[in-house]
C-alpha cells in the first residue's frame, strides 16, 4: 500500500461563482506533519469541508488512505479524524458522554470505547475530568478533550482546523507540542490549518495557500528559499501580501 | 461487523437524545404541561359547548375530553417532532451536527437514527400524559395502550421527518421561530384534533378539506382508532405516505452535493 495518507489532485471549489479554491494539489505522507498555512479566507476551511464531504466537490480528487472520498466516501471518512474550528462538543453531557456517543459513531463497541477513552484521555491529561460537563471545562480543555475524540478510532489522517482559536498561549503551546509527538509517536498523517507561525515546527510540510490558490510546498527551509526571505514569517508575508 | 457498526451508533444517538432530554428538565415539564392545560383548562371548558355525536372509533357518547386525547398525543408528538428538529439547526449551529455527518454511515441511516432517538422520546412523553389523564378518569381499554405504541412511532416518524425536512432548510434558529408558528399552528388547528371533520364542514367546507388532506389529522386518527383497539387503514397508508415523502426530502435536503448543505456556506 502507498504511504500517501492524503491526497487532494486538481482540486477547485466554488460557491456559486465565487471561486474559493483554484486547483490545489498536495499530499501528506504518513507520519509526517502538514501545515496548511494561509490568511483568514484564504479558502482552508473549505478544504476542510471538502475532506470531510460536508461539500462536495466537482472538479478534482480527494483521496484518504487511497479511498476516494466521492466513490468511496465511507470507507474515506472511516480513516479520518477531526478537529473542527468551532467547538462540536455537546456542552450539556460529560467530557465521557461525549466521547462514547462519537465512538459508537465509529462503530466502536462500549467496551472498545472504555478502552480507546481511557487511553487517549491519559494522554492529553484529561482523564481525571472525564466526569465533568464539558460546559465546565476552560477552551483549551475543551480542545484537548475534542482532539482525543477525534484519535479514539486510530484514524489515519487528522484534521486540524485552526484548532488554538481563541486559546492562551501555554494552551496553545500545550496542543502544539502535542501533535507533533503524537505525529513522532505514530504513523499518523496530520493536516494543520492555521495562520499562526509559532505552531510551525521546522521539521513541518508546509502548504501555502492564498486566495484559494497554492503559493509554496515544501520543507519550511524549502519554502523560505522559495521566497528568498530569512525565516517563515518573511515568507507567509511575501507569498501572502504578493497578490493581496 | 458493518451491521453492529449501525447498532452502535444507532443506540449512540438514541442515548444521546435521550441524555440531553433528561438534563433539560424543563423541556420535559413544557412537554407536559402543554397537552395537561389543553385537557384540564380547554377541554372542560368546552364540554358543554362542543357536543359529540357518536362517531368511529367511539361506541357511544363521549366527553369532549375523551375526544381530544389523541389530538392532544399528536400534539405532544407534533411539538417534538420540531423540538428536535429544532435541536438539528442548534446542532448545526453548535457544530456537532459535524460530528454526525462526518462518521463513516451513509446520511440516511443517520438521520433515520436521529428520527428515532426522537420518537423514543416522544412516546415516553406521550405515557406519561395518558397516565396523567387516567388519573382524570380518561380512560380507553387496556389493550389499547399497547395498540397505540406502533401506531405513536409511526406517527412519530412522520413529524419528526416533517421537522427534519424543515430542518434542512433553516440556517439559523432565529427563522425557525417563524416556522414553528406557521406550521404548528396550521397544522394543529386545521386538523380532527380539537374538532370531528363533520363539525368542521358544518362551517367551511375549505377547512373541512383542509383539514382532510392535512398529514397531521390522518397521523391523530390513526392514533385515535389505535387507542380503541382499531386499525385505520386509511390513516395508516396516508401517514406512511407522507412520511416516506418527507423523509425523502429531508435526506435529499441534507446530500452534500444536492440539497441546502451545498448551497450552505460555512
Amino acid at each position: 500500500m502507498s504511504d500517501i495518507a492524503l491526497e487532494i489532485a486538481a482540486l477547485s471549489f466554488a460557491y456559486g461563482k465565487k471561486q474559493v479554491l483554484h486547483d490545489l494539489t498536495f499530499d501528506i505522507k504518513k507520519g509526517e506533519c502538514c501545515i496548511l498555512l494561509g490568511p483568514n479566507g484564504a479558502g482552508k476551511s473549505t478544504l476542510f469541508a471538502l475532506i470531510t464531504r460536508l461539500y462536495a466537490h466537482k472538479q478534482g480528487r480527494i483521496k484518504l488512505a487511497g479511498f476516494d472520498i466521492q466513490k468511496q466516501p465511507l470507507q474515506a471518512l472511516a480513516q479520518l479524524g477531526v478537529v473542527f474550528q468551532q467547538t462540536t462538543l455537546d456542552l450539556d453531557l460529560t467530557v465521557q458522554q461525549n466521547l462514547r456517543y462519537h465512538a459508537s459513531l465509529q462503530g466502536m463497541s462500549r467496551k472498545k470505547a472504555n478502552l480507546a477513552l481511557a487511553e487517549q484521555l491519559q494522554r492529553l491529561g484529561m482523564y481525571e475530568r472525564r466526569d465533568e460537563v464539558v460546559r465546565q471545562l476552560n477552551g483549551g480543555h475543551r480542545r484537548r478533550v475534542e482532539i482525543a475524540r477525534a484519535l479514539m478510532h486510530q484514524p489515519n489522517v487528522l484534521l486540524l482546523d485552526e484548532p488554538t482559536v481563541g486559546l492562551d498561549v501555554p494552551s496553545r503551546m500545550a496542543i502544539v507540542e502535542h501533535v507533533h509527538q503524537l505525529v513522532q509517536d505514530s504513523d499518523i498523517a496530520v493536516l494543520w490549518a492555521t495562520h499562526l507561525m509559532d505552531e510551525v515546527y521546522d521539521s513541518d510540510k508546509i502548504v501555502l495557500i492564498h486566495q484559494g490558490k497554492r503559493q509554496a510546498q515544501g520543507s519550511v527551509a524549502n519554502v523560505v528559499q522559495q521566497a528568498g526571505v530569512e525565516d517563515i514569517n518573511a515568507a507567509f508575508l511575501k507569498f501572502t501580501e504578493r497578490k493581496a | 461487523m458493518r451491521i453492529f457498526h449501525y447498532w452502535y451508533a444507532l443506540w449512540g444517538i438514541v442515548f444521546r437524545e435521550l441524555f440531553r432530554f433528561v438534563k433539560q428538565k424543563e423541556r420535559f415539564l413544557s412537554a407536559l404541561v402543554r397537552p395537561l392545560v389543553w385537557l384540564f383548562v380547554f377541554a372542560a371548558g368546552f364540554r358543554a359547548a362542543l357536543g359529540i355525536a357518536i362517531i368511529p372509533p367511539y361506541e357511544t357518547y363521549i366527553l369532549y375530553e375523551v375526544y381530544i386525547t389523541p389530538g392532544l398525543i399528536g400534539m405532544i408528538q407534533l411539538f417534538n417532532g420540531m423540538q428536535s428538529s429544532l435541536s438539528m439547526v442548534y446542532d448545526r449551529e453548535m457544530g456537532s451536527m459535524r460530528i454526525l455527518l462526518v462518521s463513516p454511515l451513509p446520511r440516511w441511516f443517520l438521520l433515520i437514527s436521529k428520527l428515532l432517538a426522537g420518537v423514543f422520546v416522544s412516546i415516553l412523553q406521550v405515557y406519561v400524559f395518558l397516565g396523567i389523564a387516567w388519573l382524570y378518569e380518561i380512560q380507553a381499554p387496556l389493550l389499547g395502550y399497547l395498540y397505540l405504541l406502533p401506531a405513536l412511532v409511526l406517527s412519530g416518524l412522520m413529524l419528526g421527518a416533517l421537522g427534519l425536512l424543515l430542518s434542512s432548510f433553516i440556517k439559523q434558529l432565529e427563522n425557525f421561530a417563524g416556522v414553528m408558528n406557521f406550521v404548528i399552528f396550521p397544522l394543529f388547528f386545521m386538523s380532527t384534533a380539537l374538532y370531528p371533520l363533520w363539525k368542521l364542514k358544518e362551517s367551511s367546507v375549505w377547512l373541512h378539506r383542509l383539514a382532510e388532506y392535512n398529514p397531521f389529522s390522518q397521523a391523530v386518527e390513526f392514533i385515535r382508532f389505535a387507542l380503541y383497539e382499531q386499525f385505520n387503514q386509511g390513516a395508516f397508508l396516508y401517514t406512511l405516505a407522507a412520511f416516506a415523502l418527507f423523509l425523502i426530502l429531508a435526506i435529499i435536503g441534507y446530500n452534500p452535493s444536492k440539497g441546502m448543505m451545498k448551497r450552505k456556506g460555512r
